[in-house]
């Protein structure tokens, strides 16, 4: 008996503080006018992806003491551009960033709360962490955490801000005026909670929302953080969009869940990709080259170098040979609040790695970091990303996609026209919303613990 | 009569639940099983607008409502649980045009870096109509939410115990507040510079750290939100005493007060100019309005016998910090004008039932002003600040010429 078809999960991320977004195009418009966030949004529910998902940053990116100006720099706050967005959607999951270090959960569970219903359950929250004092100097409480605690006070977070959701079972709410009682149950929203990183009680002022609590999305690719995701996520965020290391981290996180009493289908892989779409394979080859070359200036390569020789490159010439110097081990760093400075754990050996392979090839420092960096994910025609996209997630190396367009606002646009219409066409993607939650785009149980359909 | 004054009075609603009376959710045109639905308050807000009014505030609190002021009660008889109001603002903002967002934020326990981008946001998703009602909290079982801080229970208000606490909260509000505005100044007009030559996003000499130091906290800064569309948003707090007063007279746009005559009304601006002065704030724009619950009818009897029915309902007869007027559109026109010239530029009305009292203002009160030639017939600006007489401010780091 063959396997019945999978069906697949979309997902578009709003293109900002990174250096996948192209500004420098002229059809890039702004990362902050909410006309940018209301024409993504709009495109991506047109399509039926089940949401929409915006990062979050807590500090402008520093490089060598100085505010990072090479790519986009700043953007909105992520509650409020969710809850604003709602006002022009109907069905498209609203998923945001929050950083649980810098946050109470009081304070989070009621937004997420408020969120929830304002969206009429359509909230999802991606839950990450944060343990830097570079940070924690835009904040009262610092730069406190030590790293090995980041994931115990995230965990502690969560299960915290579950108990605030719960502590209302959502039936307390009577507002019958012939009797005069409002509240069904003078203790409403009563919690205790006791821990090592929390110990708060009193009443949660938010009644139960539509989704029981919104969806929980994690995003961190350590050991730990693949625990945390097994135990307590709905869906994680990975790198691996390639059919191998796709199918070994899926296979991997699957896995892990069996300890937690769940089953595979409660936790949704979703890998973040990038894509080059042309009318033929051959043209969009010729788009996702010219689109890194935009990605990836002079300037930019020899920054993108300096994440990993950590010291001031300027004196280099882009389009010349890479350095034949070693990198600075030290426990200061050249470049702050940046995600990519983890990658690289061992910057003697990524050195000595990348002069080699630039010498094999000719290749100057730009040539290096344009074919050593991000590359799209999926590279041609409507036909071409319709099969590859289907091919990943039946392989189990993905449940979906969540899409990164190199534009902003209009990057998605010619996906939702031309590559969804053919996944539709085999079968494996919806042609209309199922449900009115993100619980339902996501086929994931009301945590009241009937199916999602119920709630319809 | 009154004479049409010379200045334009200003016309706010304050937004809470079902209305401010207890016994509000019970009367028929209120839909107290929507509260927590986005219709609900796109309705409200909607139905402020057609009205004309500067701007709409919405209640807020970091627990849930109570009929004492310090401690919770368990009673299961009146409103109780209330969605953030900065999202409902956020939620609101693109089904409106004109309108003032007015959300309140409990600053005692929340961080300013995180309001001040929610603000600023709000204002870039509304097209420059945001503002922020900071609010203290003395309230014990409040810090017992968050667990960071103890806060010790007062018994008087007017004890000295109760004024150093009261007077430190405020103090740590008046920090916060001027951390919003610095951060909302950290980016100056025009950072964004998009420069394809040299590859530049921003020209980061436009950026600027804040370095607020602070007695219960420090912020370094920059925002990660450019400088919203007003340049600062419309700050506003409610006061009753000096210390509020205070803080009004230092950071505050808008003051509301609960002035109950116009000698009361004449001596609080007074108190707050003098503020002003010491701050050194004298002569920058800063409104004074007043704080009225209405209960609004065509008849002052059906007014009043409204309220009786309502306290009936609640067991016990209505109180309220701010006078209670009951009474018709003509009369409390009267009133309104009354105080304006006792020194206050507008009012924030308090509907004792939103589903009655709201469209009888914006269907009662404001034609009746309108015909006196004291309110707007139509909107003047785009902005909150526009709409209050107030000018975009200049930034305080900007270094470059504009």
């Amino acid at each position: 008996m063959s396997k019945p078809q999978k069906q697949i999960h979309l997902a578009a991320h709003f293109p900002g503080v990174n250096n996948t977004t192209v500004w420098s195009d002229p059809r890039a418009g702004s990362h902050i006018d909410f006309g940018s966030f209301t024409h993504f949004a709009r495109t991506a529910e047109r399509a039926k992806f089940d949401f929409l998902f915006l990062a979050e940053g807590l500090r402008l990116r520093e490089h060598a003491g100085e505010i990072y100006d090479l790519d986009v720099v700043g953007r909105p706050d992520t509650f409020t551009v969710l809850a604003a967005l709602a006002a022009v959607t109907e069905h498209l999951g609203l998923t945001g960033t929050i950083n649980s270090t810098f946050n109470e959960p009081y304070e989070v569970a009621r937004q997420f709360a408020s969120l929830d219903h304002l969206t009429e359950g359509r909230a999802a929250w991606n839950v990450v962490t944060s343990w830097d004092a570079f940070t924690g100097e835009n904040f009262r409480r610092g730069g406190f955490l030590p790293q090995e605690e980041r994931y115990t006070r995230a965990a502690e977070f969560l299960a915290t801000a579950h108990e605030l959701f719960d502590s209302w079972r959502g039936d307390e709410i009577l507002a019958d005026p012939a009797t005069g009682t409002f509240l069904g149950d003078a203790k409403a929203g009563a919690f205790v909670h006791s821990g090592r990183h929390f110990d708060i009680q009193g009443r949660f002022n938010v009644p139960r929302s539509p989704q029981g609590r919104p969806v929980i999305f994690q995003a961190g690719d350590s050991d730990e953080g693949r625990e945390f995701a097994a135990s307590d996520a709905d869906a994680i965020f990975s790198r691996y969009a390639t059919l191998e290391e796709g199918q070994a981290f899926y296979a991997d996180v699957k896995r892990r869940l069996a300890r937690y009493g769940r089953r595979p289908e409660q936790l949704k892989i979703l890998p973040a990709a990038t894509f080059a779409l042309g009318d033929t394979d051959a043209e969009a080859e010729e788009l996702a080259r010219e689109v890194r070359r935009q990605q990836v200036s002079g300037a930019t390569a020899l920054r993108h170098l300096e994440f990993v020789w950590n010291r001031d490159l300027s004196a280099y010439d882009p389009d010349g040979p890479l350095p034949d110097i070693d990198p600075l081990v030290s426990d200061g760093h050249i470049a702050e609040g940046r995600a990519q400075v983890r990658m690289y754990r061992d910057p003697l050996a990524t050195a000595r790695e990348w002069r080699e392979r630039a010498a094999a090839h000719g290749w100057s420092i730009r040539d290096l970091v344009i074919n050593t960096g991000n590359r799209q994910n999926f590279v041609g025609s409507p036909e071409t990303i319709a099969r590859s996209i289907d091919a990943l997630v039946q392989a189990d190396a993905a449940d979906g996609f969540i899409l990164v367009p190199h534009l902003t606002p209009g990057g998605l646009d010619a996906f939702a026209d031309r590559v969804v219409p053919l996944l539709q066409e085999r079968g494996v993607f919806r042609t209309e919303y199922e449900g009115p939650t993100l619980r339902h785009h996501l086929g994931l149980e009301h945590p009241d613990g009937s199916g999602a359909a119920r709630a319809a | 009569m009154s004479s049409a004054p010379s200045a334009p009075l200003h016309l706010a609603v304050a937004l809470d639940g079902t209305g401010w009376h207890p016994a509000s959710w019970r009367e028929p045109a209120s839909r107290p099983r929507e509260l927590f639905t986005a219709r609900y308050w796109a309705g409200l807000v909607t139905e402020a607008e057609r009205g004309l009014l500067d701007l709409v505030t919405i209640e807020d609190g970091l627990g849930l409502q109570s009929s004492h002021f310090l401690e919770p009660d368990d009673r299961t008889d009146q409103v109780r649980g209330r969605l953030d109001a900065v999202l409902t603002a956020a939620r609101v903002a693109p089904l409106t045009r004109h309108i003032g967002l007015v959300p309140t934020a409990v600053v005692t326990h929340t961080e300013p870096f995180h309001l001040s981008k929610a603000i600023a946001t709000l204002d870039h998703v509304s097209s420059g109509r945001a503002g922020v009602r900071v609010q203290i909290t003395a309230r014990p079982h409040e810090a017992a939410h968050f667990g960071r801080r103890t806060i010790e229970p007062i018994d008087a208000y007017d004890s000295p115990a109760a004024q150093d606490l009261v007077t430190d909260l405020f103090d740590e509000a008046a920090d916060y507040t001027e951390v919003l505005r610095r951060l909302w100044d950290s980016w100056e007009d025009g950072a964004e510079i998009r420069d394809a030559a040299t590859g530049r996003f921003i020209d980061r000499d436009r950026l600027h750290p804040i370095d607020f130091e602070g007695r219960r906290f420090s912020v370094r800064g920059p925002s990660i939100t450019p400088r919203p569309p007003q340049g600062q948003p419309v700050v506003t707090a409610l006061g009753h005493q000096t210390v509020p007063y205070r803080l009004i007279a230092r950071q505050a746009d808008i003051g509301y007060v609960t002035a109950h005559d116009p000698g009361q009304a004449r001596a609080i601006v007074a108190e707050i100019r003098a503020e002003q002065e010491a701050a050194g704030r004298a002569g920058e724009p800063l409104h004074v309005f007043g704080d009225v619950v209405v209960f609004l009818d065509e008849t002052e009897r059906a007014a009043r016998d409204r309220l009786s029915r309502l306290d009936t309902a609640a067991g016990s007869p209505y109180e309220s910090d701010a006078p209670v007027f009951t009474g018709t559109p003509a009369q409390l026109a009267d009133l309104l004008q009354e105080l304006q010239a006792a020194g206050l530029s507008g009012f924030r009305l308090r509907p004792a039932v939103l589903g009655h009292d709201l469209p009888a203002l914006t269907r009662g009160l404001v034609p009746e002003l309108q015909h006196r030639g004291a309110f707007r017939r139509a909107y003047e600006a785009d902005t909150l600040r526009g709409l209050l007489g107030f000018a975009r401010p200049a930034n305080r780091y900007a270094t470059t010429a504009a």
